[in-house]
């Protein structure tokens, strides 16, 4: 059985004896006796680190690895510079606490200032938080924000990653706050039906670019018409895509959210991932979470702090707009240090490629019957329609070591969404259209 | 601790200064933010807002704390002293000066004290 | 220096290989056209920088780290290991169910073990943290009630010495929060709490043992009032480390739960994230549970989600790398670690708290569980020293402090939870450090007014930063 209590026996004896007490039982004297579990637990019994490796490794084999994938929908193989790993592996960084005592926590307080200079400039915002959760709870957040006394109702694209969309539903359950979703059009957000829909009570509009099709949308235009009903815009982004595509700064959004997995952090069957946000210096003190502000010590001394600490919980308690405590830190850090080693430049390659990618793959897949459901700018993703049941074609490009692309469900039944990042060379491509042409 | 003699105040520490009847002026005492502490943002009503005497209107903040600021008075919120969001240390350096709303349309206030009154309330409050 | 003031333009190191197929641009109206101003910097540039950040920072690895109700236990290393398989962190989420079997048996494996120490019935892992749990939680009592056509069920009862996260997830779910005193012993004021509920009554948050590291009693009663008022009982799971395998929360009375798989479980804070908060419930509200809980019909979407589920909390399901970590643990351990863990939890923090009496007020009869309050009231109005600048003390010495200013009720507070993790020589050099800093404060209190000085910088202006926060490096302002 592996241990991590070193008290040895003489040790438990003497402190037993400086308190007063016979044994540690003595200790729960107080806890109702008919309530006490009269049973030891039914766990299996412990194992040594050998025997617990061998189980666990036991259990990640059962997984399939596939090392060519197609498939995006949300979470994103990127290449992951070795960098990345190696800086998130420093135990003072991963065994820290939040940095609530500054003057012992200038490291991680520092990174978190460089995360959120990152993530202004990516975004073209003023101001970023330290991280939530993930870009669902990101997207939630946001949302919440925009609410006020009389602006109670949030309009929704439907043409946003389900997920997302499922996670705002929640939380707007949680408020009482309005939901308003707005049909796609073509693959696209319904503009008409916002221009028809939107009022004095709507405080916000949520949407994607690239929006869950990969389908890049008239961003700037929904900004104009939300703008004009006096509601805020919000966008949720990828943040790969915003080295070459417009920054939501750029489109005109007020909230820029979005899934910061893309910048460093392994698939890992979905999380721990990154949530981020961004705003307009008009909305900081609304946003949730931890903020990081520089500031001086008593010396003079540049330094940084947890600022605008009474907006949270902890301070605010029921009137608090957000819960958030914990959040994604070691994340963060990781993104900020993908951010580094990538550069301006390395970034745009990730972007340009993966884009480029795409758009091959897209061409080889209409020349052999699987053309694009919808025409229109895309990043990195697409949605064909598939000649052959979906369930046939990923079966073969699994056979042959490859995640195809994700078959959607309901109305677009039969439709598959691809997705190509820097990852996919020219080589695993052709391979697809040659086992494709073979179904 | 400063008390101003022409203005009123309440046991909720805000001080009160009548334009005329039905318009007056709200602001923290000198002893509130004393005992608050060096102030880092206040949340102001927005203007247009019915306010309802002794519900809370306002909130300051200090880096650990967030206190509620009551309302003496019902009525309208007229104007509020923009002023202190960009600089809400002037309420700890002038307290009297930084008013935080003008209250329009009065209808209802709260029990209001005058400068003396106030002056031994606040005497009774820290003894206990 | 930040990263952005180091390396050198056009600096940086060729990650990709060049693109093998066509390049193709975002059109006119969609590119980006504002410059992006990231790090220049050499792989060697980010290496130092980021190993100067980790020489400025403490973590658990780097001393003694007493905070209460934080659980700041030992981080085994087999845990980052296991965490780092590929077999793990190469799964895309959307994977066809077979090729995914590993990951679903660990989720349902650590389901299976926390039900069996918590007492709940069923568990979900999509809260990604403690207060996201707290969350998920609530929208379960919430849909409950809905689900029963009863509406008027508005209000939360808490103690004043919840965490703050109680009442700030309890407005998330549109609740009004109604809090209840504590008692001279620092239990809930079981008059005030028959006086509290009412028709109107959601449901209680409580943690137990208490933010006071008290084990409150008469729970069995506090658990009946609220379901005698058709109320539902939550348990703030961020203490659970007092009473694995002694007490379990589903035997006390409680309806729903959350784990910190990050404070009970082992798996590191991350420097404040990630956690993870897995939620438990008794069966009767399981139909209620996020979608994903329901692991044998997982990517069948026909029967993924219940039609009562709140719906998701979060992207896929939960962070799901915590979980593996945790479960990792719990193997370790097993089914006689785990009790030997909470049993020495609450020997050390009993331990301790012997130790500090003779200078430090504990406000509290009796034993403490794993964590202590206490008051240093006396020593303010005596010296002037307050329980900041004791805390700001300890930093000089290489400990971290305890929590500071918490729970509110109780004055000048210091909250240690030394966990079971650390050796009795790291507990008596705290207690000898303690009892230093205490004959400071009488013989040299301005010098602790001055404290730290041996950190890399001294106490920071906080009022300036909140109020003109400086959020982001102006690239502008520094000529790039």
């Amino acid at each position: 059985m592996g241990s991590f209590v070193p008290t040895t026996e003489a040790e438990r004896q003497s402190m037993l004896s400086a308190i007063g007490a016979e044994k540690i039982e003595d200790l729960f004297s107080q806890l109702p006796g008919e309530m006490l579990l009269d049973r030891g637990l039914e766990l299996p019994e412990g194992m040594t680190e050998m025997e617990v490796r061998r189980k666990m490794e036991g259990m990640a084999g059962k997984n399939k690895k596939f090392t060519t994938l197609f498939r995006g929908a949300g979470a994103y193989r990127h290449y992951i510079p070795s960098i990345v790993k190696s800086v998130i592996s420093k135990e003072t960084f991963y065994t820290a606490y939040t940095p609530y005592q500054a003057e012992i926590s200038q490291g991680i307080l520092q990174s978190i200032f460089e995360f959120q200079t990152m993530i202004c400039e990516l975004t073209g915002m003023d101001a970023s938080n330290a991280s939530v959760y993930d870009g669902a709870v990101a997207a939630a957040e946001a949302v919440a924000m925009c609410r006020d006394r009389k602006k109670n109702k949030a309009l929704v694209s439907a043409a946003i990653h389900p997920m997302v969309l499922e996670t705002i539903r929640t939380y707007c359950f949680g408020s009482g706050m309005e939901l308003v979703v707005i049909p796609e059009r073509e693959g696209k957000t319904d503009l008409d039906f916002v221009k028809d829909k939107i009022d004095e009570q709507t405080a916000c509009v949520y949407m994607q670019q690239p929006n869950y099709y990969g389908i890049l949308e008239a961003a700037q235009e929904l900004g104009r018409i939300t703008h004009a009903a006096k509601a805020k815009y919000i966008m949720g982004v990828n943040p790969i895509s915003l080295s070459i595509v417009k920054a939501p700064g750029e489109y005109g959004a007020d909230i820029a959210v979005g899934e910061g997995q893309p910048l460093g952090l392994p698939l890992a069957f979905g999380g721990p991932y990154l949530g981020f946000m961004a705003c307009t210096s008009e909305l900081t003190r609304k946003l949730p979470g931890r903020i990081v502000g520089e500031t001086v010590d008593a010396r003079g001394k540049t330094g940084y702090v947890l600022t605008l600490q009474a907006r949270e919980q902890h301070i605010r308690r029921e009137k608090a707009s957000s819960n958030i405590c914990s959040n994604q830190a070691l994340c963060a850090l990781a993104a900020g240090v993908y951010m580094a080693a990538m550069g301006a430049e390395g970034l745009r390659q990730a972007a340009l490629q993966s884009m480029s990618k795409a758009h091959y793959l897209a061409g080889e897949l209409k020349k052999i019957g699987y053309p694009l459901v919808q025409e229109g700018e895309f990043f990195h993703e697409f949605v064909t329609s598939s000649g052959v049941e979906t369930d046939i074609v990923m079966k073969a490009l699994e056979e042959e070591g490859i995640l195809g692309g994700y078959p959607l469900s309901g109305e677009r039944e039969g439709q598959i969404l691809w997705c190509c990042t820097e990852m996919n060379t020219k080589e695993e491509m052709d391979k697809v259209i040659a086992v494709l042409k073979e179904v | 601790m400063q008390v101003l003699e022409d203005l009123f105040y309440t046991k909720s520490h805000e001080w009160i200064k009548f334009e005329d009847e039905k318009t007056a002026l709200v602001g923290l005492t000198d002893y509130a933010q004393k005992e608050l502490g060096e102030l880092v943002f206040v949340n102001l009503p927005e203007e247009g807002e019915e306010t309802k005497a002794g519900a809370s209107f306002a909130d300051v903040e200090s880096v650990k704390a967030v206190s509620d600021v009551y309302c003496p008075l019902t009525g309208v919120v007229g104007t509020i002293n923009e002023e202190l969001l960009d600089a809400p240390e002037l309420i700890n350096e002038s307290p009297y000066a930084a008013w935080f709303v003008k209250i329009e349309d009065i209808t209802d206030k709260v029990e209001l004290l005058s400068a003396e009154e106030y002056e031994e309330y606040v005497q009774k409050e820290t003894e206990e | 220096m930040l990263i952005f003031e180091k390396g050198q333009k056009g600096r940086g190191s060729g990650i990709l290989p060049a693109c093998d197929v066509p390049v193709v641009m975002p059109g006119e109206k969609d590119k980006r056209e504002t410059d992006l101003h990231l790090p220049e910097v050499s792989e060697n540039d980010i290496s130092r920088h980021y190993s100067e950040l980790a020489g400025k920072a403490h973590g658990v690895n780097d001393g003694f780290y007493p905070l209460g109700s934080c659980t700041m236990k030992y981080n085994p290393k087999i845990n980052e290991e296991i965490a780092s398989l590929p077999g793990f962190t190469e799964i895309h989420p959307l994977q066809p169910k077979e090729t995914v079997q590993g990951c679903l048996e660990v989720i349902k494996t650590t389901e299976q073990y926390l039900c069996e120490i918590t007492g709940m019935d069923r568990m979900t892992f999509q809260p990604a943290a403690g207060a996201h749990g707290e969350f998920t939680g609530l929208l379960l009592i919430k849909a409950y009630h809905e689900s029963r056509g009863d509406h008027k069920r508005t209000k939360i009862i808490i103690p004043d010495s919840a965490h703050g996260t109680n009442p700030a997830s309890a407005s998330m779910v549109g609740y009004t929060v109604l809090s209840v005193p504590s008692t001279g012993e620092g239990l809930v004021d079981l008059k005030a709490l028959q006086a509290a509920v009412g028709e109107d009554t959601a449901g209680l948050m409580l943690t137990n043992p208490n933010t006071l590291g008290l084990f409150d009693k008469n729970i069995d009663i506090i658990t009946k009032i609220v379901h005698e008022a058709g109320g539902l009982t939550y348990y703030d799971g961020a203490n659970l480390n007092a009473v694995m395998g002694i007490v379990r929360p589903g035997d006390m009375g409680f309806d729903v739960m959350h784990v910190n798989l990050h404070k009970t479980f082992s798996t590191p804070h991350g420097g404040g994230g990630p956690g993870s908060g897995p939620v438990g419930c008794k069966k009767f509200l399981a139909d209620f549970l996020p979608s994903d809980l329901f692991s044998e019909d997982f990517g069948d979407k026909d029967k993924e989600t219940s039609i009562k589920s709140i719906g998701r909390v979060k992207s896929f399901y939960g962070n799901f790398l915590i979980v593996v970590r945790a479960l990792t643990y719990i193997s370790m351990l097993g089914s006689g670690g785990i009790p030997e863990a909470s049993k020495h939890a609450v020997l050390h923090a009993n331990y301790m708290m012997s130790q500090l009496r003779d200078i430090f007020t504990i406000p509290y009869e009796g034993n403490c569980m794993h964590e202590f309050v206490m008051s240093l009231s006396d020593l303010k109005k005596e010296t002037g020293i307050s329980a900041l600048d004791i805390a700001k003390g300890l930093l000089d010495e290489g400990i971290h402090p305890p929590t500071m200013y918490f729970p509110l009720i109780v004055p000048e507070a210091l909250m240690a939870e030394p966990t079971e993790t650390e050796a009795k020589e790291t507990i008596d050099r705290a207690v000898e450090v303690f009892h230093r800093l205490y004959e400071r404060a009488k013989s040299n209190p301005e010098a602790l007014h001055e404290a730290p000085a041996s950190t890399p910088v001294t106490r920071l202006d906080e009022v300036g930063a909140a109020r003109k926060p400086k959020l982001r490096y102006n690239f502008q302002d520094n000529g790039i």
